[in-house]
């Protein structure tokens, strides 16, 4: 069966670095930037999309609606 | 159009109705819960809506729901409850709906009592509730002027967005009277709202209704514009009556069933010789300040009569400016003062002063 | 080829929340808006939001929009729906909003069975105005106005609106529901969304309250705040759906 291979869009200005998005995510694509927004948060950061199966719990999770989901085909 | 003997609270029931008004919502509270019965019963046979209140509170942001939706509506209560619905009135204000309050006064303070009185005078024209605004306020004297006057109230609600106020009190409300009703009000003639009014953002940006601004600079913004609005209506909408003032030595100021009772006086004192005249404000708010101080260069005694404590009296005094006395009777708690009694006063008043 | 699976809803304006982070409010907001994408009915609805943090909620929704007097949304929801019952109306209330202040407003816009929609979030505690006690407040609860816990003896008990609501012959649907993981969030918009078709199919009032967390004013960080909340508030306000005359979607 192939893996389904998902991609993500973080607006990182718009992300206050709550890390709800982290916790959900079941495959740790996303993690802490180690740079700051203009807020002075440290966003979140798709660091390993690789790993990304396009599930969405980060989409579900995030409350600032900072998060696009894409799946390639 | 034929005259109909009708009962004040009904009157104004059936003005609203012919003036377009639809939708009511209402608290029982004497004295006036014939009107909310009378709206009951006549608003399903037009296609209208009563509907019966968990309270004032509810009543008035009830009120503010319809309103936003540009759609014509009242409500009418008694002192007690227009108190409680002191705070929706506000918001009303500063959001620029169009709505029409009835308030058959009666005693006060407190719980008062289910007489006719005029102890909220004050409240209906000085503010009752939070913040800068001002209310339009009507004060029919006769059932005939309150059919009127209700159908102005709607007409002038919708032409400034503003609410507006009949100041009416037991006495008118439960008074019978022949009265003519205007015809019924073409509803697709009502005034248009749908440059701000709420009926869903379709093909448009998103109308919002609000009284608030986090920001000062367009809070102050927003009061400026509501200031210009009642210095509009202040310029527009004063109305007032005026009876035997032209040669007149004493003029008589009263508002509503007040007003009323003194004309009566006014003709007791004709009989004896005395020039006596009314002057009778119609808009209490705005307030006919400019034609009282015309009546002062020639006038040389004012007597006030009221049902309260001497609230109007404070406008009187200062549209007259310290220029002529300016002499006070009244009764309170539900008293209504006989034309007897006034025009004894009267005498006794003029007489000191001889 | 990229497929885009999810995005921000229509039905939001895209204007930036006024939420701190991680406070759930934001996800409800989401969710309530891909409803009424879903249902198409965003050009025929009305938003009335409340006092507190969400008195805001007005310039989140891409609708048009009004504040309600504290508490009293419920009231101008009904006058707005009788006067255009052709139009759909939701309420957007907190704890303070609803279950304090607005205890009787909601009681009988529920009980008349208005046709319009409530999503209430109770987090425990009033956020806007800095963290005091909620009527929904656990015992033992430390806010700026319980500082040695809440006390029922003192303050009372912590109030359950759904099972007083349970018992209003006008709510065609009623659940309490939570979006601490990707599944209860799919679990409220589920909820959410019968609690507009109530409205939409015209059969009474909906309600769904949302137990949410106020990480800032509990304290604590937006993960251990959602632990928390499973712990304590679960145990005092039990999920489920109370009322469901909406039947299945369809």
């Amino acid at each position: 069966m192939p893996k389904v291979k998902g991609y993500i869009e973080i607006d990182q200005e718009r992300c206050k670095g709550c890390g709800l998005c982290i916790k959900a995510c079941p495959t740790k694509v996303i993690d802490f930037s180690e740079s700051f927004n203009s807020k002075g948060y440290h966003p979140a950061e798709a660091k390993y999309l690789d790993r990304c199966i396009a599930c969405g719990f980060c989409y579900r999770m995030c409350p600032d609606v900072c998060i696009t989901v894409y799946r390639e085909e | 159009m034929e005259k109909v003997m009708v009962k004040g609270t009904e009157a104004i029931g059936e003005a609203a109705i012919r003036a377009g008004c639809r939708h009511f919502f209402g608290y029982p509270i004497t004295p006036q819960s014939e009107l909310p019965e009378y709206m009951s019963k006549r608003l399903p046979e037009v296609d209208g809506v009563f509907l019966q209140t968990e309270s004032e509170v509810a009543t008035v942001n009830m009120l503010y729901g319809a309103a936003c939706t540009g759609t014509r509506v009242m409500t009418s209560t008694s002192s007690p409850g227009f108190s409680l619905m002191m705070e929706g009135v506000s918001y009303m204000a500063c959001a620029q709906l169009p709505a029409v309050f009835v308030n058959v006064v009666r005693g006060g303070p407190g719980l008062g009592d289910i007489q006719p009185a005029q102890g909220d005078y004050w409240q209906a024209t000085k503010g009752g509730g939070h913040g800068d605004y001002k209310l339009i306020v009507l004060a029919p004297a006769t059932v005939q002027e309150a059919v009127d006057l209700t159908v102005l109230a709607f007409d002038l609600a919708d032409k400034y967005r503003t609410p507006t106020l009949i100041l009416a009190d037991g006495l008118l409300g439960q008074m019978m009277e022949p009265v003519e009703f205007p015809e019924f009000r073409d509803l697709s003639t009502l005034p248009d709202h749908s440059s701000w009014a709420m009926t869903g953002a379709k093909g448009r940006k998103p109308h919002i209704i609000t009284s608030f601004d986090i920001d000062p600079y367009i809070l102050e913004k927003m009061n400026l514009e509501l200031v210009k609005k009642y210095r509009e209506i202040e310029k527009n909408e004063v109305r007032w009556e005026e009876f035997k003032t032209e040669d007149a030595d004493i003029v008589i100021t009263a508002f509503g069933t007040v007003a009323r009772i003194a004309k009566s006086v006014v003709e007791m004192a004709r009989k004896d010789g005395l020039k006596v005249g009314l002057f009778r404000p119609i808009t209490v708010w705005p307030f006919p300040y400019e034609p009282l101080k015309k009546l002062a260069e020639k006038v040389d005694l004012f007597f006030d009569v009221e049902m309260n404590m001497g609230q109007m009296l404070e406008d009187v005094k200062l549209a007259i400016g310290g220029e002529k006395p300016v002499a006070f009777y009244s009764r309170m708690g539900g008293v209504v003062p006989t034309p007897n009694e006034i025009y004894e006063a009267l005498k006794k008043e003029f007489g000191r002063r001889e | 080829m990229k497929k885009l699976l999810y995005k921000m809803p229509e039905s939001l304006s895209g204007k930036e929340f006024t939420y701190c982070p991680g406070c759930h409010h934001g996800i409800v907001h989401r969710l309530i808006a891909e409803v009424i994408d879903e249902l198409g009915i965003r050009e025929k609805t009305l938003v009335v939001a409340p006092i507190g943090c969400s008195v805001f909620a007005y310039q989140f929704f891409n609708m048009d929009g009004t504040i309600a007097a504290h508490g009293r949304a419920p009231a101008v929801a009904t006058g707005m729906k009788r006067a255009r019952p052709d139009l759909y109306v939701f309420t957007y209330q907190g704890d303070g909003d609803l279950a304090a202040i607005g205890t009787a407003e909601i009681m009988h816009a529920a009980n008349r069975g208005e046709k319009v929609t409530t999503i209430f979030i109770n987090n425990a505690i009033y956020g806007m105005t800095g963290g005091q006690m909620a009527p929904t407040t656990l015992l033992g609860m430390k806010t700026t106005t319980t500082p040695y816990g809440r006390d029922a003896q003192k303050d009372g008990y912590p109030m359950h609106m759904c099972e007083f609501l349970k018992e209003a012959k006008g709510v065609a649907y009623l659940a309490r529901t939570k979006v601490t993981t990707p599944q209860d969030v799919e679990k409220t918009k589920k909820a959410i969304k019968k609690a507009f078709l109530a409205q939409v199919k015209g059969i009474g009032f909906g309600l769904v309250e949302v137990l949410s967390t106020c990480p800032t004013n509990w304290g604590m960080d937006p993960i251990s705040a959602m632990k928390w909340l499973e712990e304590n508030m679960i145990p005092e306000y039990p999920l489920g759906v109370f009322i469901d005359k909406v039947g299945d979607e369809k």
